[in-house]
C-alpha cells in the first residue's frame, strides 16, 4: 500500500517488489538488499538456534517430541542423502543438505505470511519497501547455487586432484581421444554453467511466481466487497498450494545440491 | 534481476549456517539417535539371547524332570526288590526257628515219654511189690529182696 500516491496495479506490484536497498559505495552493484539479507539470516537464526537447542539437550534415550520432530526432519534428509551418497557423509555433504533443505524452507514459506497484512506491520515500524521472502530475490538463490557450485569444484579436486578433474573435463564424457577433446570441454563447459543456473533459477521462478499470483489475488480486492471475498478464496487456495509448492522447490533444491556434491566424489 | 552485493553477504550467511550445521547441529544429534539404535539392538539382541536362554532351560528342565522321574522308578523298583527279599529272608529264618522249635519239642517229647515211661515203671514195680506182698501176706523187706526187685523191674 503505497502512501500518499494514487494506488494503481502497477504501484502496487512494484511497492511489493521493490527491495529496502543500502547503498555501500559507487554503482548499481554495491548495492545491499537489507529486506533480504535481514530475513534470511533472521529465519537462519531461528531455525539453526532452533536445531541448536533442540540437539543440544538431546537425549539417546525416549526422546521428547520436539527432539522426535527434529530426528524426523534429520533422518528423513539422512535416507535421503544415504541413497544418493556413497562416502562418509556427516562429515558435510549430510549436514549441508540439512542446512540448505531448513534455510530454503524457512525462506519458502514466508510467502504464505499475507503480504498487504506484513506490509502494514513493516510500514508501522518504519519500512516502506520491505521484501519478506529471502528467495524471491535472486541474489538469494544465486548465492545458495553459487556455493554449491564452489562447493562442488572444491570437492572435485579435493577428491580427484587437479589432474584428475581436469582430466574428467577433457576426456569425459566421450572418450579419451584428442579429437573428442573440443567436444568434452564444451560439454563440460556447458554442463558447469547450466547447472547454477538451473539450480537457481528454478527456485526464484518458482517461488517469485507464486508471490506475483498472491499479488494479482490481492488486486482483487480493488474490485469491491464480492472481489475481495472471491479473492479470499482464490488466495486460500493458492495458498494451499503453495505449501506444497515451497515444501517440494525446498526439497529439490536439497536434492540437487546432494546431488551435485555426490558427483563431485566420484570419479568417471 | 539486478546482481549486487546482496548475493555475496548471502552467500556469507550461507557459509556461516553450512559451518553451523555441521558443527553444532548434526554430529550432537547422529550421536544420540546412533546411541539410541545400538541401545536398542542391543536390547533386541538381548531379548533374542533370553529367548534362547528360556528355550535351553526349559529343555535341561525336562531333561532333569525325566531323569528323577527314571531314578524314582528305579528306586521304587529297588525297593520292592528289597522288600521282595526281605519277605523271603524272613520266610527262611522263620522256617529253620520253626524246624529248630519242632526239633527241641521233639526232643523233649521223647524225654517226656522216657521219663514218663520211667515212672510209670516204677509205679508198676511198687504195685507188683505191693501185690506180691499182699500175696505172701508179708512185709516183703525192701532190703532183703532188693535183688529180686531190680530183677523184676528190668523184665518189666
Amino acid at each position: 500500500m503505497a502512501s500518499g500516491t494514487e494506488l494503481t496495479p502497477t504501484s502496487y506490484m512494484s511497492h511489493h517488489l521493490t527491495n529496502l536497498t543500502s547503498s555501500l559505495g559507487e554503482g548499481a552493484f554495491w548495492t545491499l538488499h537489507v529486506d533480504t539479507l535481514a530475513m534470511s539470516i533472521l529465519l537462519g537464526v531461528i531455525s539453526f538456534g532452533f536445531l541448536w537447542w533442540v540437539v543440544r539437550g538431546a537425549t539417546s534415550g525416549v526422546p521428547g517430541k520436539r527432539q522426535a520432530f527434529v530426528e524426523l526432519a534429520i533422518e528423513f534428509i539422512d535416507e535421503q542423502v544415504k541413497s544418493t551418497f556413497h562416502g562418509d557423509r556427516h562429515k558435510f555433504v549430510a549436514p549441508t543438505a540439512l542446512t540448505v533443505f531448513v534455510w530454503v524452507l524457512m525462506m519458502n514459506a514466508m510467502d504464505l505470511l499475507p503480504i498487504d497484512i506484513m506490509a502494514a506491520v513493516y510500514e508501522v515500524l518504519g519500512l516502506h519497501n520491505w521484501r519478506s521472502v529471502p528467495t524471491t530475490d535472486i541474489n538469494t538463490t544465486f548465492a545458495l547455487a553459487l556455493s554449491v557450485w564452489l562447493l562442488m569444484i572444491f570437492f572435485n579436486i579435493k577428491v580427484k586432484g587437479l589432474g584428475g578433474w581436469i582430466h574428467e573435463l577433457v576426456c569425459t564424457p566421450f572418450g579419451k581421444n584428442p579429437i573428442l577433446w573440443p567436444v568434452n570441454i564444451l560439454f563440460n563447459v556447458v554442463e558447469y554453467v547450466s547447472k547454477p543456473l538451473s539450480h537457481s533459477l528454478r527456485l526464484y521462478g518458482n517461488i517469485y511466481a507464486g508471490e506475483i499470483i498472491f499479488l494479482l489475488i490481492g488486486m482483487w480486492a480493488a474490485t469491491g466487497l464480492a472481489g475481495t471475498l472471491f479473492g479470499t478464496l482464490l488466495g486460500a487456495g493458492w495458498a494451499i498450494f503453495h505449501i506444497l509448492i515451497i515444501t517440494l522447490q525446498a526439497f529439490i533444491f536439497m536434492m540437487l545440491t546432494v546431488v551435485y556434491l555426490s558427483m563431485a566424489h566420484e570419479s568417471h | 534481476m539486478n546482481i549486487n552485493f546482496t548475493l555475496f553477504s548471502q552467500a556469507m550467511a550461507f557459509a556461516i549456517f553450512i559451518w553451523f550445521t555441521v558443527k553444532f547441529v548434526w554430529p550432537p544429534l547422529m550421536r544420540a539417535i546412533e546411541n539410541r539404535q545400538k541401545t536398542i539392538a542391543d536390547g533386541l539382541a538381548a531379548g533374542e539371547r533370553g529367548k534362547q536362554e528360556l528355550e535351553l532351560a526349559s529343555h535341561r528342565s525336562a531333561d532333569v524332570v525325566r531323569e528323577a522321574k527314571q531314578r524314582a522308578a528305579d528306586i521304587v523298583a529297588q525297593a520292592e526288590k528289597r522288600a521282595a527279599e526281605i519277605v523271603e529272608e524272613a520266610k527262611n529264618v522263620a522256617r529253620d526257628e520253626g524246624s529248630r522249635i519242632l526239633v527241641g519239642a521233639k526232643a523233649e517229647v521223647e524225654q517226656e515219654v522216657f521219663r514218663a515211661r520211667e515212672t510209670l515203671r516204677q509205679h508198676v514195680a511198687d504195685l507188683a511189690l505191693a501185690g506180691a506182698a499182699k500175696i505172701l501176706h508179708r512185709e516183703v523187706d525192701a532190703k532183703t529182696h532188693a535183688d529180686l526187685l531190680a530183677s523184676i523191674k528190668t523184665e518189666l
